[in-house]
């Protein structure tokens, strides 16, 4: 059995699917911020980064790998909390163009740092590198790291599915999102719905820290800012105050990011975020509202 | 003991002063109207009081205790509910979603009446529970909205023109839904458009204009129409 049309073949799209997993996942978690402050964070990425050298480090300082992952995700989270504190917060109530440049600012600062403290060359990925070899699925080779981040992603999202739809505190989520002030106004705490957006945000940035750095073999300062970029394309496309729709576009992207690199010659690579963009362009110019959305729906301000 | 007091109440948005010097009481088991014409600060008056609008004199109490520069949703936790103006309700979520977010404002400890006292009085939420809250008609949604600030078992009811965009049948529903309220010991403030039919329901009814009190009305004022027009006219 075979995909082989053009080059595509069954590890290609296990790696499409993987990827598209894992940017669904920052896909929701950018949404998930944006829905609670009416912000789009574009220092996701370098939460990613910083949990990517977390990583590094832990193996590097001998860590097992099972206290690199947490290490990942204690600096990630703290980090998340941090940005959400001094940030975020005091700048909830200002115009959104404020809380836009202020992200981008965070997200160079924090490139920056990482870019005087580790120096450009960056640090190897470590020890998680040994999930890149494959497994043998009846005949096919599918990496194990494909594998595993695809079915990561989909646990995480339907967990989060069932914290969204079966808890208190997701109820508050959601209903924040849609509007924020007569959520308050019935005693939904702003601080605890905001903490939990930030919170879940973090984890997931930490999930795809660890699945993105298993793939790249090296971990430089600008770790995870192309994934973002093309990431918020996704969201974008999808449609970004609709949650569903936007994990849907981050996964488009995703597969559609692991699909042409393993068709397009290898040589050719370079022009790969250039098609994907064109891509996102042309589906913007049909479709306005997004690719998945039903109707004119617009973006509602609070 | 006194529910909810207010004294001399200031509210000012940028250089437009919305209320001056309003001072009123609703005490359990009362209805307390709040008639006037558009832009007399009616609406500002129930959001001071929630802590969403910017109070710069005088005080609001709940049995004693400030509750100026407190956070709305610490307000509805202390046992003010409001049920606000365009009745917001979350239409993309159910009907019993839209209740269960009512109990958010839910005291410590409290048990309360919860979800049973909601569909008790308005039988329709149990029917249509599982719909979603948008495809609701609109005294459909006004009597969700009721039901949603009553869930959290509050102390005193803030009601912001419940009737707005009713047809008369439905308003009938409401303000009999309000009288059985007051019958079961909570303070009610209601915010009314419909002035004749608020002061012949309330027990008093105060009448604002351009931000200041002008004057109280009992019930046995509500065939009194020329005192009602020449309040509003002042």
């Amino acid at each position: 059995m075979t995909l082989a049309f053009l080059n595509l073949t069954w590890p290609t799209f296990a790696n499409g699917l993987a990827l598209g997993g894992v940017y669904a996942l920052m896909a929701v978690g950018i949404g998930l911020v944006f829905g609670v402050l009416r912000l789009v964070n574009f220092a996701y990425g370098q939460l990613i980064m910083a949990g990517a050298f977390a990583l590094a480090f832990g193996s590097q300082w001998g860590f097992p790998n099972w206290a690199s992952i947490l290490f990942c995700f204690g600096v990630v989270l703290g980090l998340s909390v941090l940005m959400d504190l001094l940030v975020f917060r005091p700048l909830r109530t200002h115009s959104p163009a404020v809380m836009l440049v202020a992200t981008f600012a965070v997200a160079f600062l924090l490139q920056n740092i990482a870019l005087l403290a580790f120096g450009p060359l960056g640090k190897s990925a470590g020890a998680l590198a040994i999930l890149n070899a494959p497994w043998d699925i009846g005949g096919v080779f599918i990496k194990k790291i494909a594998v595993i981040s695809f079915a990561t992603a989909v646990g995480c999202l339907v967990i989060l599915q069932l914290l969204l739809t079966r808890t208190p505190l997701g109820l508050h989520m959601r209903a924040a999102a849609m509007d924020f002030r007569t959520a308050r106004l019935l005693g939904v705490r702003a601080n605890w719905v905001i903490s939990g957006a930030v919170i879940v945000s973090g984890l997931f940035a930490a999930v795809s820290a660890v699945m993105l750095s298993v793939q790249e073999l090296t971990v430089v300062p600008t770790f995870g800012t192309q994934d973002t970029i093309l990431v918020l394309a996704g969201v974008v496309l999808g449609g970004l105050n609709r949650p569903i729709p936007a994990t849907l576009g981050g996964f488009s992207i995703g597969f559609a990011n692991g699909i042409l690199g393993g068709v397009l010659p290898s040589n050719q690579s370079q022009y790969l975020p250039s098609f994907l963009f064109a891509a996102v362009i042309v589906v913007l110019l049909v479709r306005p509202n997004g690719l998945f959305a039903r109707g004119g729906g617009t973006v509602e301000r609070v | 003991m006194t529910a909810l007091t207010v004294e001399k109440l200031s509210i000012r948005y940028g250089a437009v002063e919305a209320v001056r010097g309003l001072s009123l009481e609703v005490k359990p088991g009362e209805i307390v109207g709040l008639i006037g014409p558009n832009g007399a600060g009616k609406s500002s008056t129930l959001h001071a009081i929630m802590g969403a609008a910017p109070v710069t004199g005088g005080d609001v109490r709940l049995d004693g205790t400030s509750l100026v520069g407190r956070r709305p949703e610490d307000v509805a936790r202390r046992g003010i509910a409001l049920v606000p103006e365009g009745r917001r309700i979350f239409g993309e979520l159910t009907v019993d979603e839209n209740l269960r977010l009512g109990l958010a404002g839910r005291r410590r400890g409290r048990n309360g009446g919860g979800l049973t006292r909601a569909f008790d009085l308005f039988p329709i939420l149990r029917e249509f529970r599982s719909r979603q809250a948008g495809v609701l008609s609109g005294g459909q949604q006004q009597q969700l909205a009721i039901g949603r600030a009553l869930v959290a078992d509050p102390d005193v009811l803030l009601l912001d023109e419940p009737s707005l965009g009713l047809a008369p049948k439905i308003v009938d529903v409401v303000f009999e839904a309000l009288t059985q309220i007051r019958d079961s010991g909570l303070g009610v403030l209601l915010v009314e458009q419909r002035a004749q039919r608020t002061v012949a329901l309330a027990d008093r009814s105060h009448v604002l204009a351009n931000g200041e009190l002008r004057l109280t009305l009992g019930p046995e004022d509500a065939s009194d129409t020329d005192r009602l027009v020449a309040a509003y006219l002042a």
